[in-house]
């Protein structure tokens, strides 16, 4: 993985984006803007249309608007590469392929059950290093604990080096110490690779201590800004803590 | 094939003097890593089911050859089992209905059609050969298609064996790796159609399953990566078949019967012995 800046994006844009579905409104005039370098949470409660979201911008589902991709000098850029961390795998555990067998195959087209390629294997072990899983490689993929497997996935979500990075709630029903080592590897890339990262998260702590910025939708934006902004703002406390005939405070 | 007999008769075994030993012998060192290849992503696919309708199809192929009056039955063969491999992978992706439904409908329609035509006139008896095979009639001209065979499945198999990977670990994840997937999954079935079909007339409708799916799912007691998998799979295909002949001919049993029995002692025992 190249150390520099694997980013040649200043930011994107997030128009207007609209879902429908059958007679249903599931997402309405969305739009935001995310920067690289920097971790911009999307939170919101459950069937607010995160999920939605992550999947137009994924380009996965048909959606009204759009989203622009823009360079550091101003240029629009057609296409760019982008990670996807899903929220949850659904394979078979008992089959005998190992993380460096997943992760290999995405990266050559020479049956990954011949000879290895030295040069692709020293790239994988410094990719694995990057998330702090090099010890996972010969481990079978369906051994791996929720956290490990997240871990791996996002191994796997960098490869093409993205310039945007999706994490769809990527460690709900994972351990404190796998979320924790989660979080520190993405710390890291967003640290040393400048990539925009956007993330949608329900734990709130997570998302007050790493988020750069926080979008709180509802179906639409509601508030966005810095995680105190949000947190602190009368819509934050209307979607999270309202219960109906009772205020409550945070 | 006369290289052959002579290097074989110089072996002090009985077996090695007979030319349809031999030829058997060469056939199922051909067959086996074949099946031991292609097992190991049928069995990753949870296609055992599917591999199992497609050799019951063969009665309907071999009908619809009689039907049509072609003489070499392999033609109809093959035809009807990639015809029946696509329109069963089809129906499977588009319908609501649950894989194991669809593949018994067609398992059990093909039976029955073929079984129909077949048995027209009290004929059928001609035809229950292939119900169970015979591998000590094959000829050194059927060897040569089956030597053409394994050489043209293996290319195809470097081809598509990363994609078809990723596919069977999650098609979606594939599918957004740019992974046309529907693609790859007819390119694999119609390479299992054409090789069920044209080793049934020696392994026979009821045990071509068998020789497909065994040895790899006795490999996935016991391998941990794709690379292991693929090597096992095929060293336990070649070791029952081989094994399996020779018991045969010399305990004076069915070839394909025992081979298929000697293929399910390796998956107890590595079933035994597989790591919890």
């Amino acid at each position: 993985m190249a150390s520099e800046n694997g980013c040649g994006l200043c930011k994107i844009s997030v128009n207007k984006i609209g879902v429908r579905k059958g007679g249903d409104v599931l997402l309405s005039d969305v739009s935001f803007e995310l920067h690289c370098g920097e971790l911009t949470a999307v939170i919101g409660v459950n069937g607010a249309g995160k999920t939605t979201l992550v999947k137009s911008i994924l380009g996965e589902i048909k959606h009204e608007g759009s989203v622009g991709f823009e360079s550091h000098d101003g240029e629009k850029i057609s296409k760019v590469t982008i990670g996807y961390v899903p929220q949850h795998l659904d394979f078979d555990r008992s089959a005998p392929v190992s993380v460096e067998d997943f992760l290999l195959v995405g990266r050559t087209n020479t049956p990954i059950c011949f000879r290895r390629n030295k040069k692709l294997s020293k790239e994988l072990d410094e990719a694995l290093e990057t998330v702090g899983c090099l010890d996972l490689k010969k481990r079978r993929l369906g051994e791996l604990s929720g956290g490990e497997l997240q871990r791996v996935m996002l191994v796997n979500a960098l490869y093409p080096l993205p310039e945007l990075l999706i994490l769809d709630e990527p460690v709900s029903g994972v351990d404190a110490g796998g979320s924790e080592q989660f979080y520190k590897a993405i710390l890291n890339l967003k640290q040393n690779y400048h990539m925009a990262i956007a993330m949608v998260s329900h734990d709130l702590g997570i998302v007050r201590e790493f988020a750069d910025n926080v979008v709180l939708i509802n179906k639409t934006v509601l508030k966005s800004g810095s995680a105190e902004e949000v947190f602190d703002s009368e819509e934050f406390n209307k979607v999270f803590f309202h219960v109906p005939g009772k205020e409550v405070g945070i | 094939m006369n290289v052959i007999y002579s290097v074989f008769s110089l072996l002090p075994f009985s077996w090695a003097d007979y030319k349809f030993m031999v030829n058997a012998l060469v056939a199922v060192v051909l067959i086996a890593p074949l099946m031991g290849i292609l097992g190991t992503m049928a069995v990753n696919n949870k296609m055992a089911f599917f591999s199992d309708a497609l050799g019951h199809s063969a009665f309907t192929g071999i009908a619809l050859g009689v039907l049509l009056g072609i003489k070499n039955e392999l033609i109809s063969l093959v035809a009807f089992g990639v015809f029946v491999a696509l329109v069963i992978t089809r129906v499977k992706n588009k319908g609501n209905t649950s894989s194991d439904t669809v593949i018994s409908v067609f398992s059990s329609a093909s039976v029955a059609l073929g079984l129909l035509v077949l048995s027209y006139g009290g004929s059928f008896s001609k035809y229950s050969a292939y119900l169970v095979g015979d591998i000590l009639s094959i000829t050194g001209k059927e060897i040569l298609c089956l030597l053409i065979t394994l050489v043209a499945v293996v290319v195809i198999w470097v081809l598509i064996y990363n994609k078809l990977l990723v596919i069977s670990v999650n098609p979606e994840l594939a599918a957004s790796r740019g992974i046309k997937t529907s693609v790859y999954e007819n390119v694999f079935v119609v390479v299992v159609a054409i090789v069920v079909m044209i080793s049934i007339k020696w392994v026979g409708i009821l045990l071509i399953n068998s020789l497909l799916i065994l040895p790899a799912a006795a490999a996935r007691n016991v391998a941990r990566n794709s690379r292991q998998y693929l090597a096992v799979s095929v060293m336990f295909s070649l070791a029952s078949s081989v094994g399996g002949l020779l018991i045969s001919f010399y305990a004076d049993t069915s070839a394909g019967a025992t081979i298929v029995t000697v293929s399910a002692i390796i998956f107890f025992v590595t079933y035994l012995l597989r790591k919890k």
